[in-house]
């Protein structure tokens, strides 16, 4: 029994399956890598686990509890926290302020009202806020509007937002997309310490084989909205399936 | 029956002015990303070019007529205006008299000049700004061009009338057996709006130019990519859409006087219909825009507001939040337009 | 100290001190002279100035925290008003029970439509509150009016009649809005040499309570909540998925702003009991936008600065009239004299409208942080780009 259960989950979009009895189980303190050729269905499967999407049919459970009708901030304090494809953060506030507000919305849920206390006088979060920049290298462009951070430092500046909640899973659309070689090698190196330093589930959706078999444990492969294959990295490189729906036509020298 | 008929009327000449305001709103919105809150400053200038030309026609030079005198015994100064002069004196009276039918021509390219230099001097600025400085700008234009206005012509309504062959009481629906009378250029109004409506339908319908600013209204970039100029066509339409709102000011000058807040108090109601109609459909803009102008005319009848004291006032707002409670997307509202 | 940071506080201090101090900076005029029409420290505009910086205030805490731009705040105002007149009418001339309903009611009136209209953000909520605003002006204006239920008095206006109960009155008691006996408008002037200065019960009254008020804003704009409300404006989507719902936030905004509205109309009544419809008007709502963005959105004392300037600008530039210009230009040459005139005059007096709306677009377009930003740039500009903190917008700060 996985963290993460996906069954029978139907989504059509007018006359297009989006995605077709898709079955997923991601394990516990695993590095789940989901990868496709384009429409496959990836970014859809991921909307569905985040609730932004409500599939037509099926179930997704996450620790035994379902995700399906409940907002994406509901699903996000059961523990699942998404990385967007473009770094998605709080452009016009500092690194501290973005960071804060991670720890804020860890330690007192989806809404608490404290309207008269300064922020800079709850201390606990003011130094898990500090302990988390230190710990991603952040703690020097504390001050800096996050707007005016390179790519590289967004991508940064986003993950540790989602580890400063805690999550027991972590999603992951496409984290390297749009990243020179050196700067994904980075995220790469991240992406590990983080696993090795903690408990926590990792589901990427990724385009990069590179990044894919750097960092996969478990990799579904998934073709026209149906999962194809679940295996491990060194079983899905040789598999011809796989080659013919995927590799062969692309990145398979990497 | 008679009543019935006589309030749809009454609802189809308000509609009709919602409705042209309207329409021009949501081609601005579909078009530019813009919403535009100086658009009822559009309709105020429209009816305003009425107010001038006929101001302009009526510029006289003063004769003596030595022939007659005046109360005092003096020699009778007349007053001929420079048309009549020139035309003789019939023609140039029909001139003065016409002179409201007359601005349109006098109004179309104001009203492409006017919305030409806007879009170009200012709102081509902000369409990467977030939409509340887009309204703020254009806020703030309105309440230049009210002001400008106000300055030239006075705060007080100034008087348009209507040729007198179209001011007077017409009798309608005698061969069904009804017996209703109605305005005659409340009739024209309705008429030439509805006109212009199924005008500006049959350019975005049928032209070339019309068919790619509706597929630029539904995916500007692909648009673009095909290497069509579409900002140049959107700047285009939004002198069209100025045009269409001064001109459905042009033609309300005698129904109401023309006064500089007239453009504000126009495009309070105009935006509700256009939420109503559903934000980015032009046919909710124009359906929801008769709709709710009928809907006000049948609040506004002794026995409503006998009934309900005031509730011609806010019979619109109450539509308006039911529809949305509702139906969020408006009556024809598109998916994903104006969605976060 | 008062758990403020140093800039905070003395920022608190400077509009202490200003606010305490109005009326000798806004008589700098000797009472005969002819600049004396400029001098705005009359009572009825002073209290106009903190009045409208409670309304800038408040609106400041929705538009300039989390970006929701309403253009229907001023039914709030009107709703507080009409609470206020309403106490009058049934209890008795003490302004505290008045003040008191004006913000409950304004704050229940601001939960109902928020609920409502925060169901769509963006435009969609912009042209909502206008919707409601000018429905509850309608309702007030007739609806709300007529033998049968007669609550707003329309066009009129509510105000206080001799056969009204107020059931707490008793003829000791000054027989106009008075705080436990002291009258709102007792004035005490006072005579220095050629200059003569008002100080005014109600003013003060109400700038006190403008100073809470303020006070209050500092404390949310610092607090998590208020670091919430900034990154509602900032991203929704990464606070959705940060496990926050943005939604109850913005409400209980919503709700603040729409009780200091409803506080500032309340304090209108206080000042003069009379409550009528026009206060509800959309063009009155403008008027709030206005104040906050030509001050500076965002800032804290931005929106008081733009309620300040628009109201000095509604009640003395506009008495520039043709004869005050002749006699400002009167040493130019006639000719030229006319010409600087002709070209002025419809910018000054009645045509203040005009100044206005050009420097508000002028503010929208090259200022997006209003008039305190270009002070920062200009002071930035003198000091050498050394960095300035008093007044600074919320956004930029530091930590302890």
């Amino acid at each position: 029994m996985g963290i993460l259960e996906v069954k029978n989950v139907n989504k059509r979009f007018g006359g297009l399956q989006a995605l077709g009895d898709v079955n997923l189980s991601v394990a516990e303190n695993t590095v789940h890598a989901i990868i496709g050729p384009n429409g496959a269905g990836k970014s859809t499967l991921l909307n569905v686990l985040v609730g932004k999407l409500i599939p037509d049919t099926g179930s997704v459970m996450f620790d035994g509890q379902s995700v399906l009708g409940r907002k994406p901030f509901e699903i996000n304090q059961m523990g699942i926290s998404r990385v967007f494809q473009t770094p998605e953060i709080f452009g016009d506030l500092s690194v501290m302020e973005n960071m804060m507000i991670a720890c804020f919305a860890k330690r007192d849920g989806a809404f608490k009202m404290q309207a008269i206390g300064s922020m800079w006088s709850e201390k606990d979060v003011v130094e898990k806020a500090e302990h988390m920049l230190e710990s991603m290298n952040l703690a020097d462009k504390r001050e800096m509007h996050t707007a005016s951070m390179s790519r590289g430092d967004k991508r940064r500046m986003e993950i540790a937002m989602c580890l400063a909640q805690e999550p027991r899973l972590l999603l992951l659309d496409e984290p390297t997309a749009g990243m020179a070689r050196a700067d994904t090698n980075n995220t790469i190196d991240l992406l590990k310490k983080i696993k090795e330093d903690r408990d926590i589930t990792i589901a990427i959706i990724e385009h990069d084989m590179h990044v894919v078999f750097s960092l996969a444990e478990r990799i579904t492969v998934l073709a026209q909205g149906t999962p194809l294959v679940e295996d491990t990295p060194e079983n899905i490189k040789g598999h011809p399936k796989v080659r013919e729906a995927y590799l062969g036509e692309t990145q398979v020298a990497a | 029956m008679d009543a019935i008929i006589l309030q749809i009327l009454n609802g189809l000449d308000k509609g009709s002015a919602y409705a042209l305001i309207a329409l021009g709103l949501t081609l601005i919105f579909g078009t530019l990303g813009v919403v535009n809150f100086a658009h009822g400053a559009l309709f105020m200038i429209g009816a305003f070019c009425s107010v001038t030309l006929s101001k302009l026609l009526n510029l006289s030079f003063e004769t003596v007529d030595p022939t007659q005198k005046d109360f005092l015994g003096n020699p009778l100064k007349v007053k001929t205006p420079y048309v009549q002069e020139w035309f003789g004196p019939e023609v140039g009276a029909a001139i003065i008299d016409w002179s409201v039918p007359l601005a349109i021509l006098f109004a179309i390219p104001i009203m492409l000049a006017v919305g030409y230099v806007m879009e170009r001097g200012l709102i081509k600025h902000f369409y990467k700004r977030p939409h509340a400085d887009q309204i703020l700008v254009t806020f703030g234009l309105a309440i230049v061009l009210q002001e400008i206005v106000k300055f030239y012509f006075g705060a007080n309504p100034i008087q348009t009338p209507a040729p007198d062959a179209l001011s007077g009481v017409a009798t309608i629906g005698g061969s069904f057996g009804l017996n209703i009378s109605y305005p005659v250029w409340r009739l024209v109004y309705i008429a030439f709006s509805g006109l212009l409506i199924f005008g500006a339908f049959a350019f975005l319908q049928f032209t070339t130019f019309g068919m790619v600013v509706r597929a630029g209204m539904a995916d500007r970039e692909t648009v673009q990519l095909l290497g069509i100029d579409i900002d140049r066509r959107f700047t285009i339409m939004f002198g069209i859409a100025a045009a269409i709102a001064g001109l459905a000011g042009v033609m309300y000058g005698p129904i109401n006087a023309p006064n500089y807040h007239m453009g504000m108090d126009f495009l309070v109601l105009s935006f509700v219909v256009v939420v109503v109609g559903g934000m980015g459909s032009l046919p909710g803009a124009v359906l929801a825009g008769f709709l709710l102008g009928i809907l006000e005319a049948f609040a506004s009848t002794t026995w409503a507001t006998t009934t309900i004291p005031g509730i011609n006032q806010i019979i619109i707002y109450l539509v308006a939040i039911i529809v949305l409670l509702t139906r969020p997307r408006g009556l024809m509202g598109k998916k994903g337009v104006m969605e976060d | 100290m008062f758990g403020l940071k140093n800039t905070d506080l003395r920022l608190l201090l400077i509009v202490f001190v200003l606010t305490m101090a109005a009326p000798f900076i806004l008589n700098p005029f000797p009472t005969e002279s002819g600049l004396a029409q400029f001098n705005a420290g009359y009572p009825d505009l002073m209290q106009k100035f903190v009045i409208f910086g409670i309304f800038a205030i408040g609106f400041n805490i929705l538009f300039g925290l989390t970006g929701y731009l309403s253009f229907g705040h001023a039914a709030f105002l009107g709703v507080g008003s009409y609470a206020c007149v309403w106490m009058f009418k049934l209890l008795g001339y003490n302004v505290v029970p008045g003040i008191l309903l004006s913000i409950v009611v304004s704050g229940l009136f601001a939960l109902l439509i928020g609920v409502i209209t925060l169901r769509r953000s963006g435009i969609y909520f912009s042209i909502l509150t206008l919707a409601f605003a000018q429905m509850s002006f309608a309702l007030a204006y007739s609806v709300l009016s007529n033998p049968k239920f007669n609550l707003t008095n329309g066009e009129t206006g509510l105000q206080v009649y001799a056969d009204d109960p107020q059931w707490f009155h008793s003829d000791r008691l000054p027989d106009l809005p008075h705080l436990f006996g002291l009258s709102m408008r007792a004035t005490h002037k006072m005579q220095l040499g050629a200059w003569e200065f008002q100080f005014n019960a109600g003013y003060y009254m109400c700038a006190v309570i403008m100073l809470v008020c303020f006070y209050l804003a500092i404390r949310i704009f610092r607090s998590p909540f208020g670091l919430m409300l900034r990154a509602v404006k900032s991203n929704q989507q990464r606070m959705n998925y940060t496990g926050l719902n943005s939604r109850p936030y913005t409400l209980a905004a919503f709700v603040i702003s729409g009780m200091y509205a409803g506080l500032a109309g309340g304090l209108l009544s206080a000042v003069d009991p009379l409550a009528g419809a026009e206060r509800m008007q959309w063009t009155a709502s403008g008027e709030v936008v206005l104040m906050t963005i030509l001050g500076g959105a965002g800032t804290l004392i931005g929106p008081v600065l733009g309620a300040g300037l628009i109201k000095y600008f509604e009640n003395i530039f506009s008495k520039i009239n043709e004869s005050v210009l002749h006699q400002w230009f009167g040493f130019l040459p006639d000719g030229l004299e006319d010409f600087v005139i002709t070209l002025i005059y419809p910018f000054v007096g009645k045509g203040w409208h005009l100044t206005l709306g050009l420097i508000f677009m002028l503010v929208v377009i090259f200022l997006p942080g209003g008039l305190i930003e270009g002070g920062q740039r200009i002071g930035r500009a003198l000091r050498g780009k050394k960095a300035s903190d008093a007044g600074k917008s919320a956004s930029t700060e530091p930590a302890e």
